[in-house]
């Protein structure tokens, strides 16, 4: 600090009081909405302090959202999306910084390409993609006449018909999502940091570029690692469009989408107290991740950026 | 930036003297491939060119593996990248019925009809007023905010453990919670502002509609905004303000002058996040708080392209829309380079 302006100081902290206070107010009315009963939570004024319902209300939404199911899918798909495009992105990473071949350039550039277009763009085609990802081969097999092909060769008579749908499964809540190249990004420029002494010091000992990558590479890339997990796990376990579009099983849905339908809509019970408690829940793992994590959390969220 | 770029130039133009390792892993492709450029002599006698983004020392030539370390990448980008993309540009110049039995070929026409569309440049418009609303928004308090954990020390870090709680948030429960807290019938702020005389009702009212999302929208981002502006003005120089402060400029006074310029390249991408952010990533506040309502007033573009394309089913349009809005992403990526080439110019 330059100067001594007590005044200046106090208007700050105020300033900066009434920012905590916006972010809390929203949570505060939550939390006490989530402790009334259903008759309490009508009543005009809304009480300013908590009821005791608010166990109780845990437990209806807890049941009501199917929670004790869609928490274990949420945490399948974060967790997938974060180990998968880590690991997809840190081998695509080593292949573009470490080796030298023809088409380098093009690689780069196409993976580049897919940081343009969010998923929420290609809604529909994805979609399409995703209900019978085996589509482009359906294509290939009909233009390549493999059909007739066969039929040639061997005398019988048979149709080709690749069917591979991945609505309400796992991969199909997981892969799309990562599609993207962001984290690709993010290891391409650490590893350019990496001093070359580390592989010409491998090179000599004899490592082959695959033990480079496992025993000096990848501890390197360890905080980087944890950083984008953090970030991705956030990612994952917020998303919203592509669970709602995929997964029309009640049981494949995932905690965010399950809490949606805890909202009271005009024509029901307005059980806003449940639909708070449910809202408390789903926010849960996130927010610990980031309160016991920040430090990681605060330079993922820099970093991956960039 | 620019010391590390004249450390290079140096070490390229001495001929016969291999650059050191760490200079050049430290640089980024770009810059090495700039000094490597300015000093052609030097580069015709020794070592072979740098390919830019490539390790100095890596392992050499060889398709096999690296084809083999990309290939899950590619696979992935392939299914769920290319070929949708390709699929929304080629439905933009077709029109099927919605059961896909007849399929024809109408050049523009999808456009056209986009154009011509009342509905369409009604969402353009509710867009365009919401993004905006909210990137001002966002972007005054997110200042505000970063200007006062500058000035104080105490309680620094509670302030901004604080603040940052709401990106853990996901859009969606941020929206339910901000429809609770202006819900005309049970919301605490409703009944305020119905105690003082207004009639509150986003359900009926269009504005009060587009107010209620814009506002759940900023203060779920507002903590993205808030840490790069933490973090530009951490990068500011002490020794600038301290000559100002000598020369008798005031807190404030040296926060306009000195502080918001060396900023101006983070506030333009943070500029550019929030309106892609605005766009795409608000669909689950819209959905859960308004469902586009009512009639149509939050009906965002990005919103319009799901419901034309699940529930009316009209995938020519949507398409066309997706296409828009393909550009529209296209333009802000464009943008964001350049903010990478002001962040070098600056040295921040």
């Amino acid at each position: 600090m330059v100067e001594r302006a007590p005044v200046l100081n106090f208007v700050c902290h105020a300033i900066l009081i009434a920012g905590a206070l916006t972010v809390c107010v929203p949570l505060y009315f939550a939390f006490v909405a989530g402790s009334l009963t259903i008759g309490e939570v009508q009543k005009v004024p809304l009480p300013w302090l908590p009821g005791d319902q608010f166990f109780a209300n845990l437990q209806t939404a807890w049941v009501k959202a199917n929670f004790s199911r869609t928490f274990v899918n949420s945490v399948v798909v974060a967790l997938g999306i974060t180990a998968g495009k880590i690991a997809v992105s840190l081998l695509s990473a080593f292949a573009i910084t470490y080796f030298r071949f023809r088409y380098r350039m093009l690689a780069f550039w196409l993976i580049f390409v897919s940081l343009m277009l969010p998923i929420e763009v290609r809604i529909v085609p994805t979609f399409e993609a995703v209900a019978n990802a085996a589509l482009p081969l359906q294509r290939l097999a009909d233009t390549l006449r493999l059909a007739d092909l066969w039929r040639w060769i061997s005398g019988h008579e048979v149709t080709i018909a690749f069917e591979w749908n991945m609505v309400n499964t796992y991969p199909g809540l997981i892969l799309p999502l990562m599609a993207s190249a962001t984290a690709t990004f993010l290891f391409r420029q650490f590893f350019l940091t990496v001093p070359d002494e580390l592989c010409e010091a491998a090179r000599l000992d004899g490592a082959s570029p695959l033990r480079f990558f496992w025993s000096i590479l990848l501890p390197l890339s360890v905080p980087n690692m944890v950083a984008l997990a953090i970030i991705l796990f956030l990612f994952g376990w917020n998303q919203y469009l592509w669970p709602l579009l995929f997964t029309t099983d009640k049981d494949m849905a995932t905690a965010v989408i399950a809490l949606k339908n805890l909202i009271p809509r005009s024509d029901s019970e307005p059980a806003w107290n449940v639909a708070m408690s449910g809202a408390l829940l789903t926010m849960l793992p996130p927010t610990l991740v980031i309160l016991l994590l920040q430090r990681w959390f605060l330079k993922g969220l820099v970093d991956s950026s960039k | 930036m620019t010391v590390r770029s004249s450390v290079t130039w140096r070490d390229v133009a001495v001929p016969g003297q291999p650059r050191t390792a760490a200079a050049s892993a430290e640089l980024g492709s770009r810059d090495a491939a700039a000094a490597s450029d300015r000093a052609a002599v030097p580069r015709k006698r020794a070592r072979p060119v740098q390919e830019p983004g490539l390790k100095r020392a890596n392992f050499g030539e060889g398709p096999g593996l690296p084809t083999l370390l990309l290939l899950p990448q590619f696979l992935i980008l392939l299914f769920f990248f290319f070929i949708p993309s390709l699929r929304a540009l080629t439905q933009s110049v077709l029109l099927a019925d919605p059961f896909g039995t007849t399929v024809q070929f109408v050049w523009f026409d999808n456009f056209k009809a986009l154009f011509a569309s009342v509905e369409y440049r009604q969402s353009v418009w509710v867009t365009l007023q919401f993004t905006v609303g909210q990137n001002v928004l966002t972007l005054l308090v997110a200042l505000v905010l970063a200007f006062a954990t500058d000035r104080i020390v105490r309680g620094r870090s509670v302030y901004r453990t604080i603040i940052l709680l709401p990106y853990a948030i996901a859009p969606a429960v941020a929206g339910i919670l901000w429809a609770f807290l202006f819900n005309p019938a049970v919301g605490p702020l409703a009944q305020m502002l119905h105690s003082l005389g207004v009639a509150w009702d986003p359900n009926l009212n269009p504005n009060h509609a587009l107010i209620l999302v814009t506002l759940a929208a900023s203060w779920k981002h507002i903590c993205y905004d808030y840490i790069f502006l933490v973090v530009g003005l951490l990068a500011v120089p002490v020794s600038l303000m301290e000559a100002a402060a000598v020369d008798g400029a005031g807190p404030i006074r040296r926060f306009v002058s000195i502080g918001l310029p060396m900023l101006g390249p983070t506030v333009f991408f943070l500029t550019v996040m929030n309106f892609i952010y605005g766009f795409f990533e608000t669909f689950a506040i819209i959905d859960a708080v308004t469902k586009g309502g009512p009639a149509g007033a939050t009906n965002i573009l990005v919103y319009k392209v799901f419901v034309d394309g699940f529930v009316n089913l009209d995938l020519g349009s949507s398409a066309a829309q997706s296409v828009m809005l393909m550009s529209f992403a296209l333009i802000c990526t464009l943008l964001q380079f350049r903010y990478f080439d002001r962040k070098v110019n600056y040295g921040v």
